[in-house]
């Protein structure tokens, strides 16, 4: 394997992981804030792909597509978490489970009713269709690397909402006390509504982001929304520089493991059963990945409590 | 509780009535459903012990039905083409005998149970959903990318597997394989929950100070229950395999351990019968709604979110007075 195509691999696996944290940031905010464990959030990234798919297809425009994107899956969250969610924060994690599990019958169904069983396509803008050339003469698609760019910025904004901003600040509280900052005079019930509003815009941006990559289709955000829980374990549960840390994690590891291991399997197996081994294997790394760092801190790298 | 007893009595002779109808009335597929219903309820019996008694809200337990259903899909394939499963160090033959394949598949998922238990356990509440749900998936990709058994197309067995002096393939004397591991399995989970492990479990998922104080180990009983738990599980995916004749990566999905769990909600959590009530229903919700609409799912969906947000007990506990055996 050459360089080129290794530092091509490492760019995809940060790709893929600054993806997951866009998911894993919303799930884990959602976490901290309002305990509650959130199994459709998956559907909100569903949401955001297929209403940049419909606006894309409208009017031609990847930036307009993009803002209904984060516009849907936002209303989309709002909606359910008056309608849903906020009757979950004092049950227990069995009937949250339940209640967001029926929210995604719900939602998949739906979106088939609305948009048939076969895939959409989002195609890339021209001006990000091609690839670009980086220092050292590797030439990578733009549009990854411009997902990439994104994500890191929005990245940075985040921590710079959580600890220099107003909002930041009432989040950070509700995360420790919630009944004191109520007493303080903060309507908690509109916050914990701009919360996970803020969760779902930032999955429905993943999802449409993702979707001009992949095919817009029903059931896309399940597969996503368990790795993104495989990062927030990995990262622990409530904490964001976690959520990052562990999403760089598992997409540099899902990614390289699927080229690596059938390539080091090659060494001293034949070619055909080192490809299967070596995908067989790859496929369950990250969950090894996992299992590791559980059986090292159970509480996740950067989780408080367990 | 005797209202709830008197329930339970109804809805088992209601499960052996259908089908002894259907097989008078020659409707076979009748027989079919009662079976799907039997097995389903049998997962679902096994889940319960670690959710009910335990308080062990796993959401990975498909993992434990699709080592079963795999279980019996390799040693089937094996007979059925007449090569060793292994020859080395010793050679170990497919069968296709039922009980046989049944112990490979309580074996096996209880290893299973035991591995993930083992990990899972040291975590608690929502990491423990979220891991249990990750290692399901992790059997779920490895069962796609393992080309050996089929991969992601799965695995189909031409004929039933047999039992000595039944004959397997006539629909009712199946369903009375499935119904006797039903009933043994319901009267495995009574006494358990009545044992003095099943009692330690309850005061562990209530209290697990007290019972770390008086000298037990709370991890070794959740992890028992969720090693006796998975194994049942597994015994369903066996036979669920057997119903189908053909196992796939669709049993390791993560959406089977939903729907798994929606039999315990939807019957009643912490009911001993629960799961037999919620898979009745739900079966019967799939043939009647499936029929009217293609998207009957909506209809689950909203089903679901109404006994979850205003009807907590399940069907059980909406016939037979909210108050649960233990809570």
């Amino acid at each position: 394997m050459t360089v080129l195509l290794f530092i091509e691999q490492v760019l995809n696996g940060l790709q893929f992981g600054v993806m997951l944290f866009l998911m894993a940031a919303g799930l884990t905010l959602v976490f901290g804030v309002m305990g509650l464990i959130n199994l459709a959030h998956g559907s909100l990234y569903m949401v955001g792909a297929f209403a940049a798919a419909a606006v894309a297809g409208a009017t031609g425009s990847f930036v307009l597509a993009l803002m209904a994107a984060l516009a849907a899956a936002a209303a989309a969250g709002a909606i359910v978490e008056l309608a849903v969610i906020r009757r979950l924060y004092d049950r227990d994690h069995l009937d949250q489970v339940l209640a967001t599990f029926a929210l995604i019958l719900i939602f998949s169904e739906g979106t088939r009713y609305l948009f048939g069983s076969f895939p959409l396509f989002l195609d890339i803008p021209d001006y990000l269709s091609g690839p670009v050339t980086l220092p050292g003469g590797i030439q990578y698609p733009a549009y990854r690397l411009a997902i990439i760019v994104i994500g890191l910025a929005i990245a940075a904004g985040l921590f710079w909402l959580i600890s220099r901003t107003r909002l930041g600040i009432r989040i950070r509280a509700g995360e420790s006390d919630r009944e004191m900052i109520a007493a303080l005079g903060v309507d908690i019930s509109k916050l914990y509504t701009v919360v996970f509003a803020l969760g779902a815009a930032l999955a429905g941006l993943a999802g449409a982001l993702v979707g001009a990559l992949q095919s817009v289709q029903v059931g896309m955000g399940e597969p996503v929304l368990i790795l993104a829980f495989v990062v927030i374990v990995i990262g622990g549960i409530g904490s964001i520089k976690g959520a990052l840390i562990g999403a760089l994690m598992v997409g540099l590891t899902d990614t390289l493991g699927g080229i690596l291991l059938p390539a080091m399997f090659r060494l001293f197996m034949e070619n055909s059963a080192a490809q299967s081994t070596g995908s067989a294997l790859a496929s369950m790394l990250i969950y090894i990945l996992m299992a590791m760092v559980l059986v090292w801190r159970p509480q996740g790298l950067f989780g408080a409590r367990a | 509780m005797s209202r709830e007893k008197a329930l339970n009595a109804a809805l088992l002779a209601g499960l052996l009535a259908i089908p002894l109808w259907a097989w008078a009335a020659d409707e076979p597929f009748t027989i079919t459903l009662a079976t799907r219903v039997a097995i389903l309820a049998l997962a679902g019996v096994g889940l319960n012990i670690a959710l009910g008694l335990g308080g062990l809200v796993s959401l990975g337990h498909a993992a434990f039905f699709g080592v079963g259903g795999y279980a019996m899909g390799i040693l089937a394939s094996h007979a059925q083409t007449y090569t060793p499963l292994m020859e080395w160090p010793l050679t170990i033959e497919g069968t296709n005998v039922m009980p046989v394949i049944w112990i490979v598949a309580i074996l096996t998922s209880a290893l299973a149970a035991l591995l993930i238990g083992a990990l899972s356990l040291r975590t608690s509440g929502v990491y423990f959903i979220m891991i249990t749900l990750a290692f399901g998936q992790m059997f779920y990709f490895f069962s796609i990318s393992w080309p050996a058994y089929g991969g992601e197309d799965g695995l189909s067995i031409y004929v039933r597997n047999g039992f000595p002096g039944l004959n397997t393939l006539d629909p009712i004397q199946f369903f009375a394989i499935c119904f006797t591991l039903l009933g043994a399995a319901l009267w495995v989970n009574a006494r358990l929950a009545k044992s003095a492990f099943g009692l330690a479990l309850n005061a562990a998922r209530q209290t697990p100070q007290r019972v770390e104080t008086i000298g037990l180990s709370p991890f070794r009983l959740r992890l028992t229950a969720f090693v006796i738990s998975g194994a049942i599980t597994g015994l369903a995916g066996a036979l669920f395999a057997d119903l189908n004749r053909f196992v796939s990566p669709t049993m390791f999905s993560w959406q089977t351990s939903g729907e798994i769990m929606i039999f315990i909600i939807l019957g009643g959590v912490g009911r001993l019968f629960g799961p037999v009530a919620g898979a009745a229903l739900f079966i019967t919700l799939e043939h009647f709604l499936g029929g009217l609409s293609e998207f009957w799912h909506i209809y689950l969906g909203l089903l679901l979110l109404l006994v979850v947000l205003f009807a907590r007990g399940g069907l059980i506990g909406l016939i037979a007075g909210r108050q649960v055996a233990h809570e």
